[in-house]
């Protein structure tokens, strides 16, 4: 398993846009790739779980990556993260 | 063919196929269903059509409105396909072997209230958005709504239709309203007068007629569903007509509003909206002499910011050039609510915390508007109007803060204008105590629908009451001689923005009277410039 941290950036925080994108990117992955906050998680892939969670602004984010191509999804989430959050 | 009566709002004379619009479904019915495979099938393809319909709508946001705003279409559309979303529809299905629609609903509803139930305010109003979706599908399912949102020109039919639903249909696919409540006074009655479009209230409309072809005939009161081609031949003759009479008036354009013995009467418009400044020109007007601005504020999901409000006023007074502009100050409350104001729910709301109570109450929401009228100014002949009014201290009030805006936008140097301020004169206190308001104002607008509202106590909403709202009642046309009277008393001007204005019976008794301006819907114009025309 692949494990990173992450500081939201975005203003508003995981809001619609970026959690639909950050479904269709997760979507292209095997692996399953969680986002951890506040003691609950949700997967990446489902658009509205993740935006149940209520990331805001400056809040830090664990997310774990589980599977056969974890290498590539955790590095590809990485970059995701930094680009649009 | 079916022939039903209504009660006539506007004349004129529609041909199209009616549109049946429902307001979002508070409840789905839930049925048992024997083939749970068949429902999942009827669920997938309402979602592609949801789909199809949302893509339709990203690309034409697109075309209109730009990227930023087309992008909840483009979230809506995801939303559609999330998981969690779906599978609990598929297993509501599956379970309690339901119909599809009430699936959705349930699932929409679970979801909505998840947002809702949120902290912080943005994730809370995303429940809209989930239920936005969900209440697409259940239309989609249950048949209620047309292929697309006004793609072609119709006419709608609906139970109801709030100000804030009107304000997003595309006007131009409008051409008559047929509604079962309201009343004469209600603000679809009044759309419809300001887009002289035929509209009828009271009328048992159902559901099967989404999609058929109708006429409306608002002179006669009448709509007939899937008329033969005998009386589509008449109407079709009929409407030519009436096209040709209002191309008659149209010979009253560029003619003086004016009395035989010669006296000038200034003959505005009024609107609730930019996009009617087409029919303002188009009509001639004088002027404007009362723009609705709680519009700008009831399309809106959050607060107008100063340059949005900014940015209408100064199209409105540059589009006008030399003419007046009267804007009245947002007249949110009571049947015109915006949810973002959070306003109490209240017993009487016509007679609670409304208009300028708002903005003497909360003041930051009222200066944001001074700012941006005193802004645009400076592009044209705007006027400003209070909404209101019962009292010299509020008024005087209303003062205080108009001089704080004038001082901060000087100590940022800002140009704007001198500008006309003036009142409206809706409740019989204003009236009564008009001889000391006028000391205070440029000018009075007597607003005649709630002015008759609460002289006689007659609550204009409710349809049951229609036989004793009165408007010729003696009491409210002595009230409004008495205002004209103390209005020139003190070298002031005074007019109507009522819809008495409008009202061809009175306008050689308001002449008399003296009244000075008369503003009316758009269509109103040059008829009763012609009446004014014709008087002494």
């Amino acid at each position: 398993m692949k494990q990173f941290e992450y500081m939201i950036k975005d203003e508003v925080g995981i809001h619609a846009r970026p959690a639909g994108l950050l479904a269709k990117e997760a979507k292209k992955y095997n692996s399953v790739i969680k986002i951890h906050f506040n003691g609950k998680e949700a997967e990446a892939n489902k658009l509205m779980a993740v935006m149940g969670l209520g990331v805001k602004s400056g809040k830090t984010i664990t997310v774990t990556v589980e599977g056969a191509d974890e290498e590539t999804a955790s590095k590809a989430m990485e970059d995701f993260f930094k680009e649009n959050m | 063919m079916d022939t039903l009566k209504g009660k006539k709002v506007f004349g004129g004379i529609a041909i199209a196929a009616i549109f049946y619009y429902e307001k979002d479904q508070k409840e789905v019915a839930r049925r048992k269903v024997s083939n749970t495979k068949a429902e999942l099938e009827r669920f997938e393809t309402a979602k592609s059509e949801a789909a199809k319909q949302l893509q339709v709508l990203y690309n034409k946001a697109l075309k209109e409105v730009g990227e930023v705003n087309a992008q909840i279409f483009d979230v809506h559309l995801m939303m559609l396909e999330d998981d969690d979303y779906n599978d609990s529809i598929v297993n509501i299905i599956e379970s309690q072997e339901v119909n599809a629609e009430y699936a959705v609903a349930v699932t929409g509803d679970n979801f909505a209230e998840m947002f809702a139930n949120m902290e912080d305010e943005y994730f809370k109003a995303r429940s809209i958005d989930v239920k936005d979706i969900s209440e697409r599908i259940v239309r989609i399912l249950t048949g209620s709504w047309a292929k697309e949102d006004l793609i072609e020109p119709c006419i709608i039919a609906a139970k109801d239709l709030a100000p804030s639903e009107t304000v997003q249909m595309d006007k131009s696919k409008l051409l008559a309203f047929v509604t079962k409540e309201g009343s004469t006074n209600s603000h679809t009655a009044i759309l419809a007068r300001t887009m002289s479009i035929p509209a009828l209230i009271n009328v048992d409309i159902k559901r099967e007629w989404n999609g058929k072809m109708a006429i409306v005939d608002g002179y006669e009161g009448i709509i007939i569903i899937d008329p033969n081609s005998e009386t589509l031949e008449l109407y079709k003759k009929k409407k030519k007509q009436d096209e040709e009479q209002k191309k008659l008036l149209q010979d009253l354009k560029g003619k003086d509003t004016i009395t035989k013995s010669g006296r000038l009467i200034k003959l505005y418009a009024n609107i609730g909206n930019v996009s009617d400044i087409g029919s303002v020109l188009k009509n001639d007007a004088d002027g404007i002499g009362l723009f609705r601005s709680e519009f700008l504020y009831l399309e809106k999901d959050y607060f107008p910011t100063e340059e949005e409000q900014f940015t209408a006023y100064k199209q409105v007074a540059e589009t006008m050039g030399d003419k007046k502009v009267i804007i009245r100050t947002f007249d949110i409350g009571a049947d015109k609510q915006a949810h973002y104001f959070n306003l109490d729910k209240e017993e009487n709301p016509a007679m609670g915390y409304r208009a300028i109570r708002i903005c003497l109450t909360q003041t930051d929401i009222f200066k944001t508007q001074l700012r941006a009228l005193f802004r645009a100014s400076a592009f044209g002949n705007i006027a400003i109007m209070y909404p209101m009014i019962t009292s010299v201290e509020e008024v005087k009030a209303i003062k205080k803060i108009v001089e704080e805006v004038k001082v901060e936008l000087d100590s940022i140097g800002v140009d704007y204008n001198t500008i006309e301020q003036g009142i409206m004169i809706e409740t019989p206190a204003a009236a009564i105590i008009s001889d000391l308001l006028a000391k205070e104002v440029d000018f009075f607008s007597i607003g005649t629908n709630d002015l008759t509202q609460y002289t006689l106590a007659v609550d204009r909403q409710n349809n049951h009451l229609d036989r004793f709202y009165n408007p010729h009642h003696e009491a409210i046309l002595r009230l409004i001689n008495m205002v004209v009277e103390n209005a020139h008393k003190e070298g002031i001007w005074a007019g109507i923005c009522g819809e008495l204005g409008a009202d061809s019976e009175l306008t050689e008794k308001f002449l008399k009277m003296g009244i000075d301006e008369l503003s009316v819907s758009p269509g109103m114009i040059l008829p009763l410039r012609k009446v004014i025309r014709e008087a002494e």
